[in-house]
């Protein structure tokens, strides 16, 4: 006999009380990085990483910054649920557990909103 | 404790090194994640001005800073390769024994040939315009 009500077994969710959100994104952000990641590591081997005008100059082109913004998201994204899962999986104490959690999820949105500000500088100024 | 049976976790298995394939993915994955919060502080660097920028780049060629950048750039291509043989496995494919060591020693001798390569146009595109 399962003690699992009607209603939890029509959503699928287990002591968690969601299903499979977390997995799924962690997978559709994984693929999304693939090609960006690539372009950027790619683009940025040719360029004169030293010279503040030729980085600052290829930054700022409007398709280029859309990318790089959308590199960040879903970099900053991706970062978050993979640095959650390993917290959660091995730190034990709620109290060690919750306040790494905290700290992970206000630097990750710290570092994403950075990113997107400074190359949304570089493209309109 | 009652001895009631649990289900089987890492200790009863031997060791093999897929394994420390696996929690590899795991470190590369957190290395990673800090070689983001490296990358968010370069972009603001850069929209900060010249004068920032150049400080960025001198911070980031001292030998530690390159020590740190040869290891988030090894965790980063490993990272990706195995996420990759990670995604093969979502859809069913190459989990049985003999694949999954196949599939892992690829990705090992893809992972370090690839962030020799990388590192070595690196230093090229580093150096490449320098007065």
């Amino acid at each position: 006999m399962s003690l699992q009500t009607p209603l939890g077994r029509v959503l699928g969710s287990g002591a968690a009380g969601q299903g499979v959100a977390h997995w799924w994104t962690q997978r559709v952000t994984s693929v999304a990085l693939i090609p960006l990641t690539l372009w950027f590591t790619l683009s940025l081997l040719g360029k004169s990483l030293q010279s503040y005008e030729a980085m600052r100059g290829w930054l700022g082109q409007p398709w280029v910054a859309v990318f790089t913004i959308l590199l960040s998201l879903t970099l900053a994204w991706h970062s978050w649920l993979g640095v959650q899962v390993v917290v959660e999986d091995y730190v034990h104490g709620k109290a060690a557990k919750t306040s790494l959690l905290l700290v992970s999820t206000f630097l990750h949105f710290a570092a994403a909103v950075a990113a997107v500000f400074a190359v949304m500088i570089l493209a309109v100024s | 404790m009652n001895q009631r049976p649990t289900s089987p976790h890492i200790g009863v298995y031997n060791f093999s090194y897929t394994m420390s394939l696996s929690i590899l993915h795991r470190i590369t994955g957190v290395a990673a994640s800090v070689g983001f919060f490296m990358f968010a502080w370069w972009l603001m660097a850069l929209a900060s001005g010249p004068a920032a920028y150049a400080t960025a780049m001198q911070a980031l060629s001292s030998p530690i800073a390159k020590l740190l950048l040869g290891g988030f750039t090894f965790s980063f291509i490993y990272h990706f390769c195995n996420g990759i043989r990670h995604l093969v496995w979502d859809t069913g494919r190459g989990l049985e024994r003999t694949q999954a060591r196949r599939s892992g020693l690829f990705v090992i001798i893809a992972a370090l040939l690839l962030t020799g390569l990388v590192l070595w146009l690196g230093c090229a595109a580093l150096t490449r315009g320098a007065a």
